[in-house]
């Protein structure tokens, strides 16, 4: 089903907040924003229902142009207000939108904390290798070699993969897109916020301002390019060697997996508190 | 959700423990903390509390998710708190300035222990009066209030949330060892004897709704996640509809509304207790469990012929100058005894706008300021 642009539009756009916003033209936040709408879309829930909670970085103004419940919060603990949100009132679908920086380094406790703990929460987290609002600097995930506003001689550290921390900390759904496949990105959002427990959605983007133009990747389309040529789906991945996947992006569903959710446990413990204490407190 | 039920009758409690049912009686159903002496009591008794009446409790991973999530359980409607000390109060600071921008309501209870770092875990201390009011960043609202026996830790609990609500503040409670573990037989105050507010919810149509538009009193009505009153809540400065703003008057408004809304519910913030003031002419100040310690000497010193008084203040924060400096004008001089190096004293200072002599009692070795000590330096005055 192919949703028209101006349906989103006019369906999940603030009227009455004023555009433009305050990304780079070919920031692939665009993107991923318009994939996450599409699969709302489909969801078919109520707006009403529905909260946007982000973190500090370029990726955390996308909730500002929404029109749900939306929660810009602090440098890396969006999923920690996410949680009491959906533990005081778990009918809400309650999904965290981050930066890599945000979700992995400052936020990296929370992260794989919220996975463990698997409460029924997406997040989605835009990994474009680098800190892009504060400048260029280096993030958890800008690849060893790489320059950065302060590795101007060569990154020395190692990155790591955001999905497979989520899926060795616990998480129940774990997915891979780029913002080159925009049709499986929004399937793959749809699906975890759809999933009963602690799904997350990792998507490679391209931040070509910080992070493309220091390191020689051109411009948005081209880095966007590149993204297409190293993808490889996880049914393909799965036969190919490390070696052959060396530079390569794994995208698709990585886990799904039924696990408890800790908000279906808390009601037992609720039950068990009622019985032992007999409403006295 | 169910209502509690209050056990009638004298019951022997820990400071800790009034704080939790002061907090139930408040109607708070959400905690999140995490560990740590002098204030996991608080976390213990809910975890085995909160589920029985329908609220939640979680431990998070560290204190600055606690306070997140704290935020996150209000802004979806249910009045929320977390207990800490020291170490953990200062994790808290960046997220307890999100709460005072975005107006949400919670309270912060911090059972002060020695500092400064992990400093004497197990010893009384006042150390972090300055802190709360200003360890987050930037020029903030914020109320601060003070629990000196066991019976206090009930009822200034409820008094928090009560402002919390009114005012769309965050509230932080100071307790210290001393109260937190120290057991009394106490009276609570039954269901009906407890006065509790509730955050106003706007009564407009959502489309009318402007979510940060302040009423008469400068606080703008409160709407939770889901109940259709679909708006932006963030940290950055924002207009009435709560978006990012950079426009000057836009941001001078901001700030006037946020001190405002404190300015103007000074006189039902500022509480204090006046002890033998009326015909005082030296003055003891003294908050927490040292003002126990303070009445104490004062009575002994008016054994002794000297025409003492004791004001105890339990909001530390918005100072209440409005009681303080006429007494100041009142006495001779005032002795301020603090389990800190003089966080209080300075704040009388600011205030004493005539030659009243303001004299420090500090102690920092990780003891309690006892009924003697202060008796013999109120003697000296
Ligand atoms: C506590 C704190 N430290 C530092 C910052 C400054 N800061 C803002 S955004 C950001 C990094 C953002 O990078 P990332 O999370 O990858 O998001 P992006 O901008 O790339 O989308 C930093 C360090 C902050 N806002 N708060
Ligand atoms: S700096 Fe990078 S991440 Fe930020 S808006 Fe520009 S292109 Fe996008
Ligand atoms: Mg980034």
């Amino acid at each position: 089903m192919v949703i028209p642009a101006q349906t989103l539009r006019h369906t999940f756009l603030r009227h009455n907040k004023k555009f433009p916003h305050v990304w780079c033209p070919g920031c692939g936040n665009g993107i991923i924003m318009a994939a996450l709408l599409r699969a709302i879309y489909r969801l078919d829930v109520s707006k009403d229902d529905i909260v946007l909670a982000s973190g500090i970085g370029c990726s955390g103004r996308m909730p500002t142009y929404l029109d749900f419940n939306t929660l810009h919060t602090t440098h890396g603990r969006a999923l920690t207000f996410a949680t009491g949100v959906k533990l005081a009132r778990p009918s809400l679908n309650v999904v965290a939108i981050m930066g890599d920086g945000d979700a992995t380094a400052i936020g990296g406790n929370h992260f794989i904390h919220a996975a463990r703990r698997n409460l029924n929460l997406t997040a989605i987290i835009i990994n474009n290798s680098i800190y892009g609002m504060t400048g260029g600097q280096y993030s958890p995930t800008t690849p060893f070699g790489a320059r950065s506003t302060t590795s101007v001689y060569g990154h020395i550290e190692h990155d790591f993969s955001i999905a497979e921390l989520a899926v060795t900390a616990g998480a129940s759904f774990v997915a891979r897109a780029t913002v080159y496949h925009a049709e499986l990105m929004d399937r793959l959002i749809e699906q975890a916020i759809r999933k009963r427990g602690f799904a997350v959605v990792e998507v490679i983007s391209n931040c070509h301002v910080q992070y493309g133009r220091r390191n020689n990747l051109g411009g948005a389309v081209e880095m966007i390019r590149r993204f297409k040529e190293q993808a490889v789906h996880v049914d393909r991945a799965e036969k190919m060697s490390a070696e052959e996947l060396r530079g390569k992006i794994t995208i698709g569903v990585l886990t799904d997996r039924e696990l408890p959710i800790s908000t279906e446990e808390y009601k037992k413990v609720r039950e068990r508190a009622r019985a032992a204490r007999g409403g006295k407190v | 959700m169910s209502e509690p039920e209050q056990t009638p009758g004298r019951q022997l409690l820990q400071g800790n423990e009034a704080v939790v049912h002061g907090a139930l009686a408040a109607g708070c159903r959400f905690f999140a903390g995490y560990p740590i002496t002098p204030a996991s009591e608080i976390a213990e008794h809910l975890s085995v509390l909160l589920p029985a009446v329908d609220g939640t409790f979680i431990q998070m991973e560290d204190e600055i998710a606690s306070i997140g999530a704290v935020i996150g359980a209000s802004l979806a409607g249910v009045k929320a708190m977390t207990a800490t000390s020291g170490p953990g109060f200062s994790l808290m600071q960046e997220n307890l300035g999100f709460a005072c921008v975005a107006e949400v309501p919670c309270v912060i209870v911090n059972v002060m222990r020695g500092g400064p770092s992990t400093g004497l875990p197990t010893s009384p201390a006042q150390g972090d009066v300055q802190m709360a009011r200003w360890g987050t960043h930037g020029d903030h609202p914020i109320v601060v209030l003070a629990v000196s026996s066991v019976l206090d830790s009930f009822s200034i609990t409820v008094k928090a949330f009560n402002i919390s609500e009114k005012y769309r503040v965050p509230v932080i409670l100071l307790s210290d060892e001393v109260v937190a573990h120290t057991r009394e037989a106490v009276r609570l105050p039954g269901r009906d004897e407890v006065k509790v507010m509730d955050r106003i919810r706007p009564s407009m149509p959502p489309d009318w709704y402007r979510p940060y538009e302040g009423d008469n009193r400068g606080v703008p009505p409160m709407a939770a996640f889901g109940d259709g009153y679909r708006h932006h809540v963030t940290g950055l400065i924002h207009d009435e509809h709560g978006y990012p703003t950079q426009n000057r008057k836009e941001i001078e408004g901001f700030h006037e509304r946020m001190a405002g809304k404190i300015r103007r519910g000074f006189a039902d913030i500022q509480m204090t207790r006046g002890f033998h003031t009326r015909d005082a002419e030296v003055l003891v100040i003294a908050y927490g469990s040292v003002a126990r310690s303070a009445l104490r000497a004062v009575e002994e010193a008016r054994r002794q012929g000297m025409r003492a008084g004791l004001l105890q203040l339990i909001t530390l924060f918005p100072f209440p100058r409005a009681t303080v400096t006429p007494l100041l004008k009142q006495c001779r001089a005032v002795l301020v005894p603090e389990m800190n190096m003089g966080q209080i004293s300075r704040e009388v200072q600011r205030v004493n706008q005539c030659d009243c002599r303001v004299v420090k009692h500090n102690r920092v070795d990780g003891e309690f300021i006892t009924p003697m000590e202060i008796t013999r330096v109120l003697l000296k005055l």
